[in-house]
């Protein structure tokens, strides 16, 4: 057999059943959940364009967050029309290369024209931004109604058809894959050759424009170039996700803001949750029979929401626990101290300070966190309580006369250093003890050669070693 | 020639260009163009959810719905602003499209739940539909109108303070927070009112570009006002009429195609502002208040520059 024999045979073996990748795999998960193949093999392609769109956009997303042109991304999504429709009422016709050549073109129109607007007609740049982008999809949504064209369709626009990406299977290189995928695919390789080319250039425009600017690189260029990719980026995602692809460009990045302060993390985390958001904005819309890129959206804010709570970098439940505590720890702290100089004014029988509760409470400056506080004192044997009488463990008194030799210190080192009178030096010295440890003791005991007496006459109690 | 119908919905868009563009002027020398943008979007899915909730097809019902709704994306941006490190484009990028996306998720799922019960085509509110309007709606509208004209023309000295100077607002003992409160209602109530015949996404362009215009033709921020509403009822006539005559043709884009064009007729033609009058001028005698600020105070440069450029004389 000749080689051109074999190539005739493959090829015709190709045109005659052109076989899907991954379907041994998806088969075989078919088998496991005791589903039909083809649903199996929908979803499968359904995640696969939904990751690869999110990670698209959550790339370029990326920057655009960080360089504050976030509204950009919106205005991209809407005016992306405008080109597909101009293309049509010159063309009269929807051929996929001439319709992303006017896409694009409207989106960097859009920037132009903003830029445009918002420094020759002297108009704040919000409302120039606003004026764009509602001009533009006024005149795309204006044209497109009126398109006869089968393939020109509003819907298709305004809400994507990401529940149906994984159907619409066309043979590509003796394969066949989603139709997406031809749009996806390459707006990811030009949007990843970007990130790598430019990745310094990018990194230095996108924190310090101004440091970049005078180390020679063209902050302008840099601009123009992130927004031809989003440009890019949205004219092959508008056709998953419609107008929502502003959810995917603006919040998974965002989300991924809160949680890290590096670039690099913040892109992969980003394109992690933005896949999974529109994974399981999928299976939401199976289930509930709606729009799968409504759910997207909606999937995203919920992850935003909950990095805003619970991220560990500054989360609002990790910054209320902090808080807690350390209020906490304040008025314990204050109750401690108070004791101890009850028991050093010597109205206490025995050396030992007897106390009530409700006196500790007062201590503790009442309201919320004072009962916390006893409870804190007496988790670490800080405070003796039997009925209704609270007495200093030795623990506790030892605690209570480093705090209150803190607060004498203080109050000499600012006698010593700063011109106060008296009677405003006990209030910062109240503030301060809480937060004066062993070291910045002794170094004020150091440098004002081991005060015996505070300002007010008192003595600071010396710690045994 | 004008059928009953079009003239119900010619009055109508007419009042909502002359209500948006009294609220629109405030919004966008307070620079808070977008913030009706942000409620328009938001106020979908609580359109859908009041649909759930009543069954019903009152347009009332509906649009208290979007009106809370609204409010709420109004009320969240400005708790992420205090509450998070996210610069405030993005916060409204968020909450427009997350709010958005749930309205979509919902128009959807009521679609194909409640496919055969009347009014259950909110898509419908998506680009707006104002060739349905009925007699009630109008009547709303007008109702709006009348409020928001009253309520501004009550506070116009306050307003007026808050846009201009917010610090010298707050010294005279004004509550700014209260006005802008206020400010933010009657955005939202214009927005929501005009939901139905211009829709959710281009609701925004009647509040923005009629004030934007008007800018180009004064200094004074009365005849500022005057000159918007003018322009924004102007463009509600002219989009109904053109719509009304050529079958086919939504009415919302073209109401806000018809304002674009009136901006850009003022952009070119406008006394002393306009680019046809100044090209007849040697420029560089005039001194534009803009190029003496740098990039950076531009950001929060406030309108004032009104004052500065009428106090030389242009």
């Amino acid at each position: 057999m000749s080689i051109a024999t074999v190539l005739n045979k493959s090829a015709t073996l190709f045109g005659a059943k052109t076989p899907i990748p991954f379907e041994g795999l998806t088969t075989k998960i078919a088998e496991l959940l005791s589903m039909a193949p083809t649903d199996v093999q929908n979803a499968f392609w359904t995640i696969a364009v939904g990751a690869l769109c999110a990670t698209c956009c959550a790339l370029a997303g990326c920057f655009l967050v960080l360089r504050r042109m976030s509204l950009l991304g919106d205005a991209l999504s809407h005016s992306v029309l405008a080109g597909m429709a101009a293309v049509y009422l010159v063309t009269g016709g929807v051929e996929p290369v001439p319709m992303l050549i006017g896409a694009l073109i409207a989106g960097v129109m859009t920037a132009v024209l903003t830029q445009f607007v918002h420094k020759a007609a002297n108009l704040p740049e919000d409302s120039s931004i606003g004026i764009v982008f509602t001009s533009l999809f006024a005149f795309g949504v204006v044209v497109v109604s009126q398109a006869k064209h089968v393939h020109l369709d509003l819907d298709c626009v305004l809400f994507g058809d990401l529940a149906f990406a994984g159907v619409d299977l066309r043979p590509m290189m003796g394969w066949l894959w989603p139709h997406s995928f031809q749009s996806l695919v390459p707006s990811l390789v030009i949007t990843l050759l970007f990130l790598i080319v430019f990745w310094k250039e990018l990194r230095l425009t996108s924190f310090d424009p101004v440091l970049a600017v005078t180390l020679g690189f063209s902050a302008g260029v840099m601009h123009y170039l992130l927004t031809t990719v989003v440009a890019i980026v949205t004219v092959s995602a508008m056709g998953v996700v419609g107008l929502l692809v502003v959810a995917l460009l603006i919040v998974p990045p965002a989300t991924a803001r809160l949680l890290t302060n590096r670039l690099s993390t913040m892109l992969w985390l980003s394109c992690l949750l933005g896949t999974v958001a529109t994974t399981i904005g999928y299976f939401l819309a199976l289930k509930w029979d709606s729009s799968a890129a409504g759910l997207t959206a909606v999937v995203a804010g919920i992850e935003l929401l909950a990095a805003i709570v619970f991220s560990p970098l500054d989360g609002l439940l990790g910054r209320t626990i902090r808080t807690v505590r350390l209020r906490t720890r304040i008025c314990a702290e204050d109750v401690l101290a108070g004791l101890f100089r009850k028991q050093e004014r010597g109205d206490a029988d025995a050396g030992v300070a007897v106390s009530t509760v409700q006196e500790c409470i007062e201590l503790a400056g009442n309201g919320f966190p004072a009962a916390g506080s006893i409870r804190w004192l007496k988790t670490r044997q800080l405070l003796d309580h039997s009925g209704n009488r609270v007495s200093l463990t030795v623990r506790g008194y030892n605690y209570g006369r480093s705090l209150v030799r803190s607060h004498r210190l203080w109050e000499a080192y600012l006698h010593e250093n700063f011109d106060l009178p008296h009677d405003h030096l006990h209030d910062p010295a109240e503030a301060m003890e809480h937060f004066i440890g062993p070291e910045i003791q002794r170094q004020i005991t150091d440098e004002l050669a081991a005060p015996a007496e505070d300002p007010h006459g008192r003595e600071i109690p010396h710690i045994e070693r | 020639m004008l059928g009953n119908q079009t003239l119900i919905v010619l009055i109508g868009t007419l009042l909502l260009g002359v209500a948006s563009g009294m609220v629109g002027t405030f919004a966008v020398l307070r620079r808070r163009a977008l913030v009706g943008d942000v409620v328009a979007h938001s106020a979908l899915p609580g359109l859908c959810l009041s649909f759930l909730l009543f069954h019903s097809r009152s347009m009332i019902l509906l649009l208290c719905g979007a009106l809370v709704s609204g409010l709420l994306g109004a009320v969240v941006v400005a708790l992420m602003k205090r509450f998070t490190r996210l610069r405030e484009d993005a916060i409204q990028g968020i909450v427009l499209s997350v709010f958005y996306g749930g309205g979509i998720a919902l128009t959807r799922f009521i679609q194909n739940r409640y496919r055969n019960e009347p009014g259950s085509d909110l898509e419908s509110f998506i680009i707006g539909r104002a060739a349905t309007m009925l007699k009630a709606d109008v009547l709303q509208i007008a109702a709006v109108a009348l409020v928001t004209t009253i309520i501004v023309l009550v506070l116009y000295k306050e307003l007026t303070l808050l846009s201009f100077d917010e610090q010298f607002c707050r010294v005279q003992g004004w509550s700014t927070m209260g006005l802008d409160l206020t400010l933010m209602l009657l955005t939202a109530i214009t927005v929501v009112v005009g939901l139905p015949a211009v829709g959710v996404v281009l609701t925004a362009a009647l509040l923005i570009i009629p004030p934007s215009a008007a800018r180009f033709w004064t200094d004074r921020l009365s005849t500022m006002m005057m000159i918007a509403c003018l322009f924004g009822g102007a463009s509600g006539v002219v989009g109904t009429l053109v719509s009304a005559n050529i079958s086919g043709l939504p009415t919302g884009p073209l109401i806000v195609m018809t304002s674009t064009v009136i901006f850009i007729a003022s952009w070119l033609f406008a006394p002393h502002r306009g680019v046809v009058w100044n090209g007849n001028r040697s420029r560089d005698l005039d001194v534009d208040p803009s190029w003496l600020v740098t990039e950076s105070q531009f950001a929060d440069e406030s309108p004032a520059d009104l004052q500065i450029k009428r106090g030389s004389g242009m």
